[in-house]
């Protein structure tokens, strides 16, 4: 295909767009990034910038040494992440699979039921009112687990879908006569063939988890049990929130680079969203498309 | 005897499904913990709320706390405020991101077609706590990027924090970055299974580069661009509660170009006494929000049956 010269000058102006686009998406992130490595001294003086006169890692180095704050609320991020995002995949794809088996007598109120929680919710308030003082998960870990993020009925009919259209019902059918009994065929036929949107689905999950700070500010009064987003929320109003549970002693308080570690906190909060990213780009990039095309 | 048999048959038939039955249980029993006990409890709406008589055994007392909630100066504000940037975000979000999503897909370059594919989602990954840090290196009054860059230039520090008539752009902008990457994915997707030979056709008779976005790339985005629309509208009195509370750092001075309906209900909900306004505005939310939604999927049923989501 020979170029003409106006397809060349698009090409070099729709570049140059995207860059700029590009650069605007990711600076933000270095900026954090910068400020989190730029000597306090420094950020007091002449504010935080893409290009501090002085690097310096006490906000690192504070981190470090009162690790007990920040590796507790990572300990907790980390571990309701893997419990919820597990239990969200178990629990979705074991309604998902009996929901896509078009001859199961009751599959269409089954999925009325599932789908009517799309259309209308209780809101805040009665929520908030079960959670705390019926089910009492106030302080706990399953207040972040539970509320809210455990199952979608989105990600349910989008697993539904995903089955009914990518398993042939033929392979169910061979299967049986085999004498094989559905739930058989859930753990040796779905869960195999369906791992394209298992993973898509853990991955939002997981995302989910990891960046909710709602659950913390709901459900957690107590600081020890803050997770990582919940500890950053807090740290918002008051820093002190971060020195208040040192491990050191009050002296630290004097020592704190309080300008620089808010910085360092949220870093090292993305920090494993921006290492897994890039191998897991095609899934969250196939998930929301998936989602678009059918609901 | 024939009766007999297809009897059987039946019974028979059923017992296969019993696996299946019992692997719904955890998912429907989660459903009705977590969405239908809640959606009964809307009736706290119209009681006076009393921590020991729980949600069903407070007293009644009728319409008291919606007309306590219309009274106040708030309603109007967060239905506005609610209404307003809802309508700012989804022209905004779309615009720029069809803009976007036809400039990637002319990409000739591979690999830097997949990188602006990238990095334009990666922001939708960032919580928007740690994007409230971001927006704070920016602006904070002492310490922020934009106040220094100001101070450079001999001009005077603006206390963005307490200035709401900037808040309008932050917000929309913030909402923007964050939150572009996802639409623009849902077009490229689009885009990418128009035939190319239609642009090959246009080409040779000589149309330019716009005249094909115009007559070939658009006329396939519109059903698209309708149907995301149309669900937007479905939502139109939710707001990311993240946004509005997380990113104005809950600075009063900013309520009356921030405070939305889910802002709301939660600061209502924790100051003492305003459960019965919170709940109020949460049970308008939730009616109004439920027929927007039914009536807006009633439409896209009529124009394009296949976007529909029931």
């Amino acid at each position: 295909m020979i170029k003409s010269k106006g397809e060349k000058v698009y090409q070099v102006v729709i570049n140059i767009i995207l860059i700029l686009v590009t650069l605007s998406m990711i600076l933000p992130l270095v900026l954090l990034f910068m400020c989190s490595i730029t000597d306090e001294n420094t950020l007091v003086a002449n504010g935080y910038s893409f290009f501090p006169a002085k690097i310096g890692f006490a906000a690192y180095a504070y981190i470090l040494q009162n690790y007990a704050t920040v590796l507790r609320a990572y300990g907790i991020t980390i571990l309701v992440t893997l419990i919820g995002t597990s239990a969200n995949i178990l629990i979705t794809s074991m309604l998902a699979f009996p929901l896509s088996i078009d001859r199961l007598p009751g599959r269409k109120i089954f999925s009325f039921f599932v789908f009517f929680t799309m259309l209308f919710n209780g809101g805040l308030v009665p929520s908030y009112i079960m959670w705390t003082t019926q089910i009492g998960v106030k302080n706990t870990i399953w207040a972040y687990i539970l509320p809210n993020f455990l199952m979608s009925a989105f990600n349910v009919i989008l697993m539904r879908t995903y089955f009914r259209t990518s398993i042939p019902a033929t392979l169910y059918e061979a299967a049986q006569v085999d004498g094989a009994t559905y739930f058989r065929i859930y753990l040796r036929l779905v869960l195999p063939l369906g791992k394209p949107i298992l993973i898509t689905v853990g991955l939002f999950s997981g995302l989910g988890y990891w960046n909710d700070w709602t659950n913390g500010l709901y459900y957690i009064t107590k600081s020890s049990m803050l997770s990582i987003q919940a500890l950053l929320n807090k740290m918002i109003q008051d820093i002190q929130a971060l020195t208040s549970l040192s491990t050191a002693d009050s002296g630290a308080l004097l020592s704190l680079p309080a300008v620089s570690i808010r910085m360092a906190i949220a870093f090292v909060a993305i920090l494993p969203i921006l290492i897994i990213y890039p191998f897991l780009e095609k899934y969250f990039a196939s998930g929301i498309m998936l989602g678009a095309v059918k609901g | 005897m024939k009766d007999k048999t297809r009897k059987k048959l039946k019974s028979g038939q059923m017992k296969q499904f019993i696996p299946l039955y019992l692997m719904m249980v955890p998912g429907l029993l989660y459903l009705l913990i977590n969405n239908y006990i809640p959606m009964t409890g809307i009736v706290v709406a119209f009681k006076t709320f009393n921590i020991n008589d729980g949600i069903y055994r407070s007293p009644w007392c009728g319409l008291k706390n919606f007309e306590y909630l219309l009274t106040s100066n708030d309603a109007f504000t967060i239905i506005r405020n609610t209404f307003c940037y809802n309508v700012a975000f989804i022209i905004v979000n779309n615009l720029v991101g069809i803009i976007l999503a036809i400039m990637i897909c002319d990409v000739a370059h591979r690999g830097l077609r997949k990188l602006y594919q990238s990095s334009i989602l990666l922001p939708f990954l960032v919580s928007i706590v740690v994007t409230s840090y971001i927006v704070f290196a920016f602006l904070s009054h002492e310490n922020g990027m934009f106040n220094a860059i100001l101070q450079a230039n001999g001009q005077e520090r603006i206390m963005w924090y307490n200035s709401p008539r900037y808040w309008p752009f932050i917000l929309v902008f913030v909402n923007c970055w964050k939150g572009v990457g996802y639409g623009t994915l849902i077009y490229i997707a689009t885009i990418s299974v128009i035939d190319g030979t239609y642009y090959e056709a246009a080409a040779l008779d000589g149309a330019n580069k716009w005249q094909q976005i115009k007559s070939i790339t658009l006329p396939f985005l519109i059903p698209s661009a309708i149907t995301l629309l149309l669900m937007s509208i479905g939502r139109i009195f939710y707001s990311d509660f993240g946004l509005f509370y997380q990113i104005p750092q809950n600075s009063g001075t900013l309520f009356p170009v921030t405070n939305t309906i889910d802002t709301y209900v939660y600061r209502a909900l924790i100051s003492s006494g305003g459960i019965g306004r919170s709940s109020a505005a949460g049970v308008f939310q939730s009616v109004v929000g439920f027929i927007l939604v039914v009536l807006s999927n009633w439409i896209v049923r009529k124009s394009s049956p296949e976007n529909a989501i029931f």
